[in-house]
């Protein structure tokens, strides 16, 4: 009711919870309130909500943020490179809240089960067209990584999302995993499915023979009298992260100098506003709000990083904001800029969790959520095994489901050794759930999921590690990628991540015997960005351990030993 | 996209555009740069010895001298790296990959006051400086460089 607060309310349900109800009534929660939860009055006049990285996820689901998350050189301390109860410090969030669930890790499980699962695009629609509402003109952007990370998606080639984002209103978009669709079906789809509706923005995307660009760089809109611009820019790297065979007539990168240029040509055509929707990664981000000028946010994605405020970055024009909005559809960042005399004079910030029993569900989009789903209900549902522990992916070096993947691949390939690919994206799963085919497709459901048996010598599976490190340890963020350490199974390992590339890796051990540099090791993995690989799709070998175990026990991490990491609040 | 543009440039054929360079007076003719050829510079196996080579030992680092290429390659095989030099009466451009087995990559020079602008791609094996130097007409030299990082990919995002 109105006389509860959203404050007592959550204490309710936690308080509920604990004592063991089960408090999953949407009824209930709504009977409560709680919409109290998304009031968001609204301030100033020129609007953006933002969302980025749902990984295809249509429905609500479970999502642990990563107890290591750690920030290198002057990313130390700073967000995005916090974690846990130094997070909560950071951005005063009261322990044990609905937020701080949100935003942690902190008492996953429990604080699970008393707030339910998140994200969903009918709860996203909802809270979009309650924002909407109350904020005029107000843009969607989409940041990218929204036609991969499901089984649907991968089996209709991102169109269930495609169609999905023209219901729930997108505007703008940016792009990263759509590129390994191929260049040919994201030119269809940008060219027929969103022509009039939906802008595809990448400034820098261009052909690798004159340097043309490939899609439009920004978009001019005018928004309650205000003049706002849009910049999109693409994963940087998506050549060298992802199969560049997918993508072999366009060149990426960074290109601070394009961007300068494009900026200076929208505040020269009247913009009062610059917004860049980035999916370059937080620190990058960062880093190219220092060099750039004349962007007034940069609302951004791709490390997934769920940050409730943005960090302010100083450049020699001024100040531009720096954003990023984790993933899996779990939150949508709502901007608002108060704009007078055709400057930006305030701004305020608000990154929404989104609470599926806390918002109801959008008739529409779970109508058209049902209708992609429909053909392939029976294969989706299919139940694996039930999980005893905590299934969870994200994290620098190594998460649960990982392990699983690296347990699966080496017990069924016969190797001594496994790699698994350093992604964020993927689901989490409670203990005592049933792990279903769909939820086996959220970890692995890329278009190159290849698995491999491969001999490699000790020399060469320790410039693999370091090769990779250097991707994420990097000081100069312009060097790093985004992703996160190769999981490793079966091998053990010491990393040093402020030494220099070539030095970070050593004692690597298989069992008590210390890693031979010239001996041969049979190593098992997935997903090569090479070209005409062939092998078993990753999720027929994990699916078919899976069916075989039933029941699989809580995994044993298996994570390096890390020297010099101890006081970084990146780590807990 | 400029259609026409890219139409015209694809049906001219890239020797074409370089013979029109050439008979402007933009380029040295090949005759002229084989009697050029620094083969000890080109055969040079680390940098010092082919900078040495070029008479560039003591070059001064200028922020006139614009070398562009990526943070991380795409791809280690054709790595673009374009050099302009805002310095005045350039006369010739080398470039050099410091990890290359034969460091000196390029070296191009220019007559009857041609634009010191050139873009090449380059073969590089591993994460490497890439530099460039120039030299004016009265025989000084200048020198700018980059790390370009070259990597096995993969695990991204």
């Amino acid at each position: 009711m109105s006389s509860m607060n959203r404050r007592e309310f959550l204490q309710i349900l936690a308080a509920a919870s604990a004592t063991g109800f089960a408090l999953n009534s949407r009824d209930l929660l709504a009977a409560q309130g709680a919409n109290k939860y998304y009031d968001l009055p609204r301030y100033g006049n020129v609007h953006f909500m933002h969302f980025t990285d749902c990984h295809a996820q249509l429905l609500p689901i479970y999502f642990r943020e990563p107890n290591v998350n750690l920030g290198f050189g002057g990313a130390v301390g700073r967000a995005p490179h916090l974690v846990g109860e130094h997070l909560l410090k950071a951005f005063n969030i009261k322990p044990g809240s609905a937020d701080a669930h949100a935003f942690t890790y902190l008492d996953f499980q429990q604080a699970a089960k008393t707030y339910g699962k998140v994200g969903g695009f009918a709860h996203l629609a909802t809270l979009v067209k309650q924002l909407r509402a109350g904020r005029p003109g107000a843009l969607l952007l989409d940041g990218g990584d929204t036609w991969q990370g499901s089984a649907t998606a991968l089996w209709t080639k991102g169109q269930d999302m495609v169609d999905a984002c023209k219901l729930l209103g997108v505007d703008l978009m940016a792009g990263h995993w759509e590129f390994t669709l191929g260049h040919e079906r994201v030119k269809e789809i940008v060219e027929k499915d969103f022509k009039g509706k939906i802008e595809f923005l990448a400034q820098n995307i261009k052909t690798t023979d004159f340097g043309d660009q490939v899609f439009s760089p920004y978009s001019m809109r005018e928004m309650n009298g205000v003049k706002v611009a849009v910049i999109g820019q693409a994963f940087p790297y998506t050549p060298i992260a992802n199969p560049r065979w997918m993508v072999p007539d366009w060149t990426f990168g960074i290109q601070d100098e394009s961007m300068q240029k494009v900026v200076n040509e929208a505040r020269g055509k009247g913009a009062q506003v610059v917004v860049v929707l980035s999916h370059n990664g937080m620190d990058v981000d960062i880093k190219m709000a220092s060099r750039v000028t004349g962007i007034d946010a940069i609302m951004g994605g791709h490390t997934h990083d769920g940050v409730p405020q943005p960090v302010k970055v100083k450049n020699a024009g001024g100040t531009t904001l720096v954003t990023n909005a984790g993933s899996n559809g779990k939150f949508l960042g709502v901007l608002d800029f108060d704009v007078r005399s055709g400057k930006v004079s305030g701004f305020k910030y608000r990154l929404l969790p989104v609470f599926a029993n806390l918002l109801p569900a959008d008739a529409q989009m779970s109508a058209h959520i049902d209708k992609v789903r429909a053909p392939y209900t029976a294969k989706l549902e299919e139940k694996l095994a039930v999980s005893e522990g905590l299934l969870y992916r994200r994290g620098n070096f190594n998460g649960a489901w990982d392990q699983l993947i690296l347990d699966a691949m080496m017990d069924v390939r016969g190797a001594e050794i496994g790699f698994s690919p350093g992604f964020r994206w993927g689901t989490t799963i409670l203990p005592g759930q049933a792990i279903t085919f769909e939820h086996l497709m959220d970890q692995t459901a890329i278009t190159y999921p290849t698995s491999t048996l491969s001999e490699m010598s000790g020399e060469q599976i320790k410039s693999v590690l370091e090769d990779v490190g250097d991707n994420l340890f990097n000081p100069d963020p312009y060097y790093q990628q985004g992703g996160d350490m190769v999981r490793v199974g079966g091998l053990s390992y010491t990393c040093n991540p402020n030494a220099k590339m070539g030095s970070r890796i050593s004692d690597m051990r298989l069992g008590d015997k210390p890693i031979d540099a010239s001996r041969k090791y049979k190593v098992a993995g997935w997903a090569p960005v090479g070209e005409g690989v062939s092998g078993e799709p990753i999720w027929d070998v994990v699916g078919k351990w899976l069916r075989d175990k039933k029941v699989i026990t809580p995994r044993t991490l298996n994570q390096p030993k890390l020297i010099g990491m101890a006081k970084n609040p990146g780590i807990a | 996209m400029d259609i026409l543009r890219r139409t015209v440039l694809k049906g001219a054929s890239a020797s074409g555009v370089l013979a029109a360079a050439l008979g402007a007076g933009l380029l040295k003719p090949t005759q002229a740069l084989a009697l050029d050829w620094n083969k000890a510079a080109f055969e040079a196996k680390d940098t010092p010895a082919a900078m040495k080579a070029v008479g560039a030992a003591s070059a001064a680092e200028s922020k006139d001298l614009k070398l562009t290429a990526p943070d991380i390659a795409e791809n280690g095989a054709v790595v673009p790296v374009d050099v302009s030099s805002g310095i005045a009466n350039t006369i010739s451009i080398a470039v050099f990959v410091d990890k290359n087995p034969y460091p000196l990559a390029a070296a191009f020079n220019f007559s009857n006051g041609a634009m010191a602008d050139v873009a090449v791609r380059l073969k590089m094996g591993q994460t490497s400086i890439v530099r460039a130097v120039a030299k004016t007409s009265d025989g000084k030299f200048y020198t700018a460089s980059k790390e370009v990082k070259v990597t096995a990919g993969g695990c991204g995002g």
